[in-house]
C-alpha cells in the first residue's frame, strides 16, 4: 500500500540537483583537467595511469549518483505522511543476491582493466629517434649503487636506457648520473634539479640514506617510496622540453615540506653540454680539494665527492 | 516536544513474565567517589562518553589549529615542528583516544542493555579499561610539556627510532600505544564474554541487535590485532632504549618490518572504528523509518565478512613501496573484495528507508548524512585500490580527504547519530531537536566544504604532512575553502555540545521508550535503574520492545485500538 498521489515538488527537487551536479561537472572539467583527476605530463606512464584512473571514474560516477539518488528520492517520497503505512519488508533475498553479485562484477572487471594497463606503466618503451645514445654517450654504466632488496629497474626491450640513482636524505635529493666505468665515486651527480634528455627513456633506482623518503614528481606518474635498505624504481620518457615540480612524499622529518624536487627535460645535445659542464666543475673541485687536503694533512685516502 | 506517551509507559507489561528480580530500595549514591569506584556498566560508559568527547574537542582544537596555519600559503603561524607535532597528536588522539574508545563506550552502556543483562560479565575489569584508557590519555598529553611526538600517528621508523627522533616524545606514543592497548584487550574481551553468555532467554545469535553484532565483531577484530601493534611497538622501545635493531637497516634490521607490522593492526583498526558505526545506523535507520531493517541476516553477514577481510587488506597503505607485483596485485584484489560487502550495506540501509515512513528527527539525520557521506569514501577507496592509481593519490590530500570522509562523515556523524538516539535513555531527558537539526545541517556543510575540495588538493600535488605549501595552480584556493569549512564543522560539534548541557536540565522528559523503539533497552526506565531490569522478558524476534508494545496494546482493551501497521507475516529470525 503505497501512497499513490503524485507529488510534483519531490521529482523537481531530484532533477534540479541532478542537474547542478552535471552542469557543475561540465563547466569545471575544461577549466582544470587537474580538478578531477591527478597530473599526467607528456610521458606515458602517467598518461596511462590517468586513462586508468577515468576508467575507475566512469565507474564511480553511476554508482554514486544511483545511490545518492535513491537516497534522496527515498528521502523525498517515504517521509512520514498522515495516514501512510510502513510497508512491513524484511529482505527481498533476490534483490540482495543481485545487488552483491553486481557488485562483485564491476570489482572483477575492475581488477581485469588494471591488468591490462599495468605492463605499459611498469616496462618502460625504447627511447624515441630524437632521443639521446646512451652507448654513443657513454653513459652505460649500471645504477650506481648495488640494488638492494626491492625492485629491479626495469629495462627497456633494446636494454638502452639512462640509469640516474636517486637518493634521498633528510632533506635532499640527489641524483647520481652513470658514466662509462664501474666506480660510483667520479660520477655526475646534482642536488635538487634533474636534468634529462628528452625523448629518451630514463630509469630511476630510487634509495634512501636515512629515513623513509618517496619520491614524487606528480606529472612523472606516481610515487616510489625510498626506503632504506631497499632500492625501489620507476622510469620515465619526456617527448617535449618542459619542467615539473614535485616533493618527498613521506614524513621524513621536520623540513618534510621542504624537500622539493624538479625534473627538467632539455634536447640530448643540450643534456650531453650540461653533464659536461658538470663534469669539468666537478673535476675542479675535486682537484681544489685535493690540493688543499694535501696542505693540511698528507697522508689522508680521498673522500667520495660530495660525501 | 518530543511524542512522549506517558499514558501507557510500556513497563506496565509486567505480567507473567519468567522472573521476577526485586530492585533495590536504597538511595543510589551520586558524588564523585561513587564515580571513581563504580563497577556500573552505565556509569563507566557514561564516563568513556564525557571523556572520549572530550578528546575530540581537543582533537579538533588541533585540526583547527592546522588549518588556520594552512588557510594561506607560505603561513608562518606554526613552526614545522609544531605542525608535526599537531597532526600527530590530532591523528593519535581521534583514533586512540576518541573513536574506538567512544564506541566502547556506546557498547559498555547499551549493550548489557539490549541484550538484556544486568551488568557487563566482568565489572571490575570493566572499571579497569576505563581508568587505563584515562592513564593513556594522560601519559600522551603530558608530553605537551616535554617533547610531543612529531612523527606522524604511524610513527614510521626508521624515522621514530632513536637515532632520529631522540626526544621522548615517541615513548610517550609507545605508552599511550600500550596503555589504551590493554585498555581494548580487557574491554574486548568483556563484551566478548558478556554477548556470548549473558543474553536474554530466546535471544539467539539470529536475534542479536545489529549493534550488538557489530561490538561483537569489533572485539574480535581488537583481539587479533591489537596484539601484533603492542607487540611493534614493544620492538621499537627496545631499539630506542636497549640496542636492539629490528627496525634500523644500517644495523641489518628492516624498514619494512614496521610497516607490515603497523598495518597489520591498522587495517583492521579502521573496521573497529567504523563496524560499531555501521551498527548504530542500522538500529537507527529501522526505528525512525518505522520499518524493519532490509535484510538482517546479510548485514549481520556482512559485518563479519568485512571483519575477515580486514585482516588481508593491509598492504593497500604499502603500494608506494618496493614489493613484488603480485603483493600489489593481492592487496589490490582483496581492497576490492571488501567493497562488496560494504556495498551490500549501504544498499539495504537504502532499501530500509525505501516505502517507510520517515519521521525527521536529529538521529536520523546523521543515519542519513552518514550514508551519503560514507559512500563518498567508499568510493575513494575504490580509486585508492587500484595501485598504480594509488601511486598517483597515496600520502596526499587525497587520501586526507578519502581517511575523513570515512572517519568523519563515517564513525563521526554515526556517533553523533548514537548520541541524539540515546541521550534520552542515558540521561532521561530528551536533546532538542530544533538545535539538533541545526547541528546536523551545520556540520554537513561544513564537513563537505573542509574535505571535498581535498581531493583536488591531492591530485594538484599537494601532499599530506606539510606545514606549508607554495602559492601554485589553485591551492591556496581549496585551502582557504578547506579552512572556512572546519571551523563551520567546528561551529555545528558546538551546537550538539550546547545542546547537551542545556537538555541535561531542561530537556523534556523522555520516558523509557520516547523513540518507540526496537530493542531491549527502551524497555527500562530512562535512565535505567542499577540494577537494569526488574524483569526480563523473553525474546521473540529481533525487535523485542516492537513484540512488547504489541502485547500491552492488545492487553489494555480500555483504551480504543490504534491503527496498527500492516501485519507482519515474515519474521525471519
Ligand atoms: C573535526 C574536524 C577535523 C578536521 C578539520 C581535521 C583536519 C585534519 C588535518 C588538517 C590533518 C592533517 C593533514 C596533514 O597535514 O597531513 C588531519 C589528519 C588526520 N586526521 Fe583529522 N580532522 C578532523 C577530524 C578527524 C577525526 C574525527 C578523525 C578520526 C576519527 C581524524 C583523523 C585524522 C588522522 C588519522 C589524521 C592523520 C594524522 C597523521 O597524518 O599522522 N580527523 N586532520
Ligand atoms: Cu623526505
Amino acid at each position: 500500500m503505497r501512497p499513490t498521489a503524485r507529488h510534483p515538488r519531490p521529482r523537481a527537487l531530484l532533477f534540479a540537483l541532478l542537474g547542478a551536479l552535471g552542469v557543475a561537472l561540465l563547466a569545471t572539467s575544461p577549466a582544470s583537467a587537474d580538478l578531477l583527476s591527478p597530473e599526467a605530463g607528456p610521458t606515458e606512464n602517467a598518461q596511462k595511469i590517468d586513462t586508468l584512473y577515468w576508467i575507475v571514474m566512469a565507474v564511480a560516477i553511476p554508482i554514486f549518483l544511483g545511490v545518492e539518488g535513491a537516497l534522496i528520492y527515498a528521502l523525498v517520497k517515504f517521509r512520514a505522511r498522515k495516514g501512510a503505512v510502513p510497508a512491513q519488508i524484511r529482505g527481498n533475498t533476490r534483490l540482495e543476491i543481485g545487488w552483491t553479485v553486481g557488485a562483485a562484477v564491476i570489482v572483477i572487471v575492475l581488477a581485469v582493466v588494471t591488468f591490462a594497463f599495468l605492463p605499459a606503466i611498469r616496462n618502460p618503451p625504447n627511447s624515441g629517434p630524437g632521443g639521446l645514445d646512451v652507448q654513443q654517450a657513454g653513459l652505460t654504466s649500471s645504477p650506481v649503487v648495488e640494488s638492494g632488496a626491492g625492485r629491479e629497474p626495469p629495462v627497456p626491450p633494446d636494454g638502452q636506457a639512462l640509469n640516474i640513482d636517486v637518493n634521498g636524505l633528510q632533506y635532499v635529493w640527489r641524483y647520481t648520473y652513470p658514466d662509462g666505468d664501474d666506480n660510483p665515486g667520479n660520477n655526475v651527480f646534482a642536488y635538487e634539479q634533474m636534468v634529462v634528455p628528452t625523448d629518451t627513456t630514463v630509469v630511476l633506482s630510487i634509495r634512501a640514506q636515512d629515513v623513509i623518503h618517496s619520491w614524487w614528481i606528480p606529472a612523472m606518474g606516481g610515487k616510489f617510496d625510498a626506503v632504506p635498505g631497499y632500492t625501489n624504481a620507476t622510469w620515465f620518457k619526456i617527448t617535449e622540453p618542459g619542467e615539473w615540480d614535485g616533493q618527498c612524499a613521506e614524513l621524513c622529518g621536520r623540513n618534510h615540506a621542504n624537500m622539493v624536487a624538479t625534473v627538467k627535460a632539455v634536447p640530448p645535445a643540450e643534456f650531453e653540454a650540461w653533464l659536461a659542464g658538470k663534469r669539468q666543475e666537478i673535476d675542479a673541485a675535486n682537484q681544489a680539494a685535493a690540493q688543499q687536503r694535501e696542505q693540511v694533512e698528507a697522508g689522508r685516502p680521498p673522500t667520495e665527492p660530495g660525501g | 516536544m518530543a511524542a512522549v506517551d506517558t499514558t501507557r509507559p510500556a513497563t506496565r507489561t509486567a505480567q507473567p513474565l519468567p522472573q521476577i528480580l526485586a530492585r533495590s530500595v536504597e538511595r543510589v549514591p551520586t558524588g564523585w567517589t561513587s564515580w571513581v569506584t563504580t563497577t556500573d556498566h552505565k556509569k563507566i560508559g557514561i564516563m568513556y562518553l564525557v571523556l572520549t568527547f572530550a578528546f575530540f574537542l581537543l582533537g579538533g582544537v588541533e585540526a583547527l589549529l592546522m588549518r588556520v596555519q594552512l588557510a594561506v600559503p607560505e603561513n608562518s603561524f606554526l613552526d614545522p615542528s609544531t605542525y608535526n607535532a599537531l597532526f600527530t597528536m590530532h591523528g593519535t588522539t581521534m583514533v586512540f583516544l576518541f573513536v574506538v574508545p567512544i564506541l566502547a563506550g556506546f557498547g559498555n552502556y547499551v549493550v548489557p542493555l539490549m541484550i538484556g543483562a544486568r551488568d557487563m560479565a566482568f565489572p571490575k575489569l570493566n572499571a579497569l579499561s576505563f581508568w587505563l584508557l584515562a592513564a593513556g590519555g594522560l601519559v600522551f598529553y603530558a608530553s605537551l610539556f616535554f617533547n610531543p611526538v612529531e612523527v606522524g600517528w604511524f610513527a614510521y621508523a626508521p624515522l621514530s627510532t632513536g637515532a632520529y627522533s631522540p626526544s621522548g616524545g615517541v615513548d610517550a606514543w609507545i605508552f599511550l600505544i600500550h596503555l589504551t592497548g590493554i585498555s581494548s584487550l580487557v574491554g574486548a574481551i568483556n563484551f566478548y564474554a558478556t554477548i556470548t553468555n549473558m543474553r536474554a532467554p530466546g535471544m539467539g545469535w539470529g536475534r542479536l541487535p545489529l549493534f550488538v553484532w557489530t561490538i561483537l565483531v569489533y572485539s574480535i577484530l581488537l583481539i587479533l590485532a591489537l596484539p601484533v601493534l603492542a607487540g611493534a611497538a614493544t620492538l621499537l622501545l627496545t631499539d630506542r632504549h636497549f640496542g636492539t635493531a629490528f627496525f634500523d637497516p644500517s644495523q641489518g634490521g628492516d624498514a619494512l618490518l614496521w610497516q607490515h607490522l603497523f598495518w597489520f593492526f591498522g587495517h583492521p583498526e579502521v573496521y573497529i572504528m567504523v563496524l560499531p558505526a555501521f551498527g548504530i545506523i542500522s538500529e537507527v535507520l529501522p526505528v525512525f523509518a518505522r520499518k524493519p531493517i532490509f535484510g538482517y541476516k546479510a548485514i549481520a553477514a556482512a559485518t563479519v565478512v568485512i571483519a575477515f577481510l580486514g585482516l588481508l587488506v593491509w598492504a593497500h597503505h604499502m603500494f608506494a613501496t618496493p614489493s613484488p607485483d603480485v603483493v600489489l596485485a593481492f592487496f589490490m584484489i582483496s581492497s576490492f573484495l571488501i567493497s562488496v560487502p560494504t556495498g551490500v550495506k549501504i544498499f539495504n540501509w537504502v532499501a530500509t528507508l525505501w516505502r517507510g515512513t520517515i519521521e525527521f528527527k536529529t538521529p536520523l539525520l546523521f543515519g542519513v548524512g552518514f550514508i551519503s557521506l560514507f559512500l563518498v569514501g567508499g568510493i575513494t577507496g575504490v580509486f585508492l585500490a587500484v595501485f598504480p592509481v594509488n601511486w598517483q593519490l597515496t600520502d596526499t590530500y587525497f587520501v586526507v580527504a578519502h581517511f575523513h570522509y570515512v572517519l568523519v562523515g563515517g564513525s563521526v556523524f554515526a556517533i553523533f547519530a548514537g548520541i541524539y538516539y540515546w541521550f534520552p535513555k542515558i540521561t532521561g531527558r530528551m536533546l532538542s531537536e530544533s538545535i539538533g537539526r541545526w547541528s546536523f545541517a551545520i556540520m554537513y556543510v561544513g564537513f563537505t566544504v573542509t574535505f571535498l575540495v581535498q581531493h583536488s588538493a591531492g591530485m594538484e600535488g599537494m601532499p599530506r604532512r606539510v606545514y606549508e605549501y607554495p602559492d601554485v595552480g589553485n591551492l591556496a584556493l581549496w585551502n582557504m575553502i578547506s579552512t572556512i569549512g572546519s571551523f563551520m564543522l567546528g561551529i555545528g560539534v558546538l551546537v550538539t555540545v550546547w545542546n547537551v548541557t542545556r537538555s541535561l536540565k531542561k530537556g523534556a522528559h523522555a520516558g523509557p521508550d520516547p523513540w518507540k523503539a526496537n530493542t531491549l533497552e527502551w524497555f527500562t526506565e530512562s535512565p535505567p535503574p542499577a540494577n537494569n531490569f526488574d524483569t526480563v522478558p523473553r525474546i521473540r524476534s529481533v525487535e523485542p520492545m516492537k513484540d512488547i508494545r504489541r502485547q500491552v496494546e492488545r492487553q489494555s482493551p480500555v483504551e480504543a485500538p490504534r491503527p496498527q501497521p500492516a501485519p507482519e507475516h515474515t519474521v525471519t529470525a
